[in-house]
């Protein structure tokens, strides 16, 4: 970050993919050699980036910190500025701040079994830990990932899929919502698919993003499992704007979610206010 | 011992004056029925013998400002090719507000510790503190709605100014409260004043004697979070309330704001704006899901963020200055005090019954608050606390 932290870095966008009808991906890259070369995040941070003209909204930055050629961000058009984005193309400029935030504990989960459990475009802040985790893959346990989306076209990543699933150290699994012509792999919500893969929670911690319906029951299946809170990791939503704690609206309590957060425990959760 | 001194009270606006050839001076005066902080007009006067109708927050921290400024140049070769040229605009204009209060000049304070304190300096608000001189004018007497007394202020309090003036017989005495302060001494319209420091003393005196007794709000870090799932009192205390916001802007502790880009074809600025946490969209999220969608959360949210969060992470300061101008201005007639009293005061009914059998009676949702776990949810805040400060030391060094 620039010492004027409202200043965005300028980047260009290297390529653009199409994950979905919803979400694009953009590998951008920073101009500025010296800010490029001092880049430095951890995985689950995010960043904020610029439609000049229209505004900035935040995404976690999806590529590993062991990958630096670009940074990765993928955008599900919802609103004015995810729109704006959508327009862009490989070679236009954008406005990075970034990083934002925290990032998983990845130190502290070294030596440990790891359970992703993604949801959608919430398997995006996944990725990045994933991705860090297979790049250091001695460093960690067994590693099993449950990933799901409503349909087959709306799953992002799939050009990575096949790659995942036949990795002998990465345990994958796929799954849709309902039946659809020529899916081979898991039919059903995704608590139910992760009930059925019954993960131990012995040594191990689960993470997981998505829908935020979809958190809720998830983390009942863990739970069941016999996971504490605080085997339980996940990354927030909220409204943001500064995105370093100032500007007041993404608090749950004491808590500021772009500068405490995104990631919690479900644990700490729990100490917060009702108020998610 | 601090310098002092003394002008006369029709060499005022000569002073004023002179200050005015350095600095922009903002001063308040009568417009239609409000009192106003605007730039010194000596023709129009100043008016300062009642608390103004708003505080002077736009000299550092404007409704609206320009961040940053933007423009797309094209590549005439190829014109789809557009380069972005991304500047800041640190704000240079320096400003003196004279005839604020203690209650004006406090509120900055609770701007200091976010602004400035924290990880990441905010450079505009830091750039505008430093060129922006406080001349406070002590309290004659506290209003009905004045409660500077019990949030660790009073009529007098220099904390936040950078001088201090007392009217005294025929005049004002003035002391300097920080170096800032000391350049604004040098007039030959300033006399030594310090024979006027007793009758200044006996002026604040009975400017303290004339409060109104303190509210206490001893606890309400803790009882704000006692009472946070109990849905019926905060309905309670939000019935009245229109969501419009009044009491946001006329704030001098509220530093909320927005983020907002104007575009004007190829240029355009990025903008920060005054916010306001009384409104829906505040909160809203891209996915449509909103964590505060009801005016009796927001509400909570206000006064939870003034007497229990910010005082949580700031060393148990208040993020309130007594000013009364919520109270004053809020048009049904919302009390913040009564509020964060009623919290305080509150006894759950149910948990009074029958203590033992409380946590059965909803076993799908959190326990309802009781008296019996104030304790509790004090020593959660505090572990929590302890967390944080090791959290981003473990996180964010991995992250610079």
């Amino acid at each position: 970050m620039t010492s004027n932290p409202y200043l965005p870095a300028m980047a260009t966008i290297q390529e653009v993919i199409e994950e979905t009808p919803t979400i694009k991906t953009f590998r951008v890259t920073l101009n500025n050699p010296q800010i490029k070369k001092d880049f430095n995040f951890g995985p689950g941070q995010v960043g904020q980036l610029s439609a000049f003209g229209i505004g900035e909204a935040t995404f976690v930055i999806n590529s590993p910190p062991t990958r630096m050629d670009y940074l990765q961000f993928s955008v599900m058009k919802t609103g004015e500025v995810t729109s704006m984005l959508h327009t862009l193309s490989a070679g236009d400029q954008i406005g990075v701040r970034a990083p934002l935030g925290n990032a998983f504990p990845y130190e502290d989960m070294k030596g440990k079994d790891i359970v992703f459990v993604g949801g959608g475009i919430g398997m995006a802040p996944l990725r990045t830990l994933l991705l860090f985790m297979l790049d250091n893959r001695k460093d960690y346990g067994k590693i099993t990932l449950l990933y799901g989306a409503r349909s087959p076209v709306d799953m992002a990543f799939s050009y990575e899929l096949p790659e995942w699933l036949e990795r002998d150290d990465l345990d994958t699994h796929l799954t849709i919502d309902a039946e659809f012509e020529g899916w081979e792999h898991n039919v059903g919500l995704i608590p139910n698919v992760l009930l059925d893969i019954n993960p131990s929670p012995e040594n191990c911690v689960a993470v997981t993003c998505g829908p935020p319906i979809m958190i809720k029951f998830t983390v009942q299946a863990l739970a069941k499992l016999g996971f504490k809170d605080e085997q339980i990791y996940t990354t927030l939503e909220k409204r943001m704007k500064c995105g370093i704690g100032i500007c007041g609206r993404c608090n749950i309590g004491t808590s500021y979610v772009c500068q405490d957060g995104p990631v919690y425990t479900y644990a700490q959760l729990k100490e917060l206010p009702n108020e998610m | 011992m601090a310098q002092t001194k003394f002008i006369k009270k029709e060499s005022l606006s000569a002073w004023l004056e002179e200050l005015g050839q350095a600095h922009t001076v903002l001063a308040p005066r009568f417009e239609g029925d409000s009192i106003i902080f605007r730039p010194y007009d000596s023709e129009k006067g100043v008016f300062i013998d009642r608390e103004a109708t708003a505080p002077p927050k736009k000299a550092i921290f404007p409704q609206s400002e320009t961040l940053l400024e933007y423009s797309q140049i094209k590549d005439m070769e190829n014109l789809t090719k557009i380069a972005i040229d991304v500047k800041e605009t640190i704000p240079t204009t320096t400003y003196v507000v004279f005839g604020g209060r203690p209650c004006d000049a406090r509120g900055f304070t609770m701007f200091d510790r976010v602004y400035l304190d924290g990880d990441q300096v905010d450079v505009y608000y830091k750039a505008r503190r430093e060129n922006t001189c406080f001349i406070t004018l002590t309290c004659e007497k506290g209003e009905t709605t004045c409660f500077c007394n019990a949030v660790g202020s009073g009529p007098s309090d220099p904390d936040g100014s950078d001088l201090l003036i007392t009217p005294v017989t025929d005049g004002y005495y003035i002391e300097c409260v920080s170096t800032k302060g000391e350049g604004l001494l040098a007039s030959s319209l300033l006399t030594d004043g310090s024979s006027m420091e007793g009758e200044a003393t006996k002026y604040k005196q009975a400017a303290d004697a004339s409060m109104n007794e303190a509210p206490d709000f001893t606890g309400s870090p803790e009882k704000l979070l006692a009472v946070f799932d109990n849905g019926p009192f905060w309905e309670e205390m939000s019935d009245k309330c229109i969501s419009c916001g009044a009491c946001t802007y006329l704030c001098p502790t509220c530093y909320c704001f927005n983020i907002t880009d104007e575009a004007n074809g190829l240029k355009g600025t990025r903008i920060r704006s005054w916010d306001n946490c009384m409104s829906s969209m505040f909160t809203s999220e891209a996915s449509g899901h909103n964590p505060r969608p009801a005016k009796a959360n927001r509400l909570k949210n206000r006064v939870g963020h003034k007497f229990s969060y910010y005082p949580d992470i700031h060393g148990g300061v208040i993020s309130c200055c007594g000013c009364g101008r919520c109270i004053k201005s809020c048009p049904v007639g919302v009390d913040i005090r009564e509020m964060v009293k009623s919290a305080i005061a509150f006894v759950d009914p149910t948990a009074k019954e029958v203590p033992a059998e409380e946590p059965k009676a909803a076993p799908t949702e959190k326990p309802a608050p009781k008296e019996t776990s104030v304790k509790a949810e004090n020593t959660s805040a505090k572990a929590k606390k302890n967390k944080k400060s090791k959290k981003p030391a473990s996180k964010k060094k991995g992250a610079k």
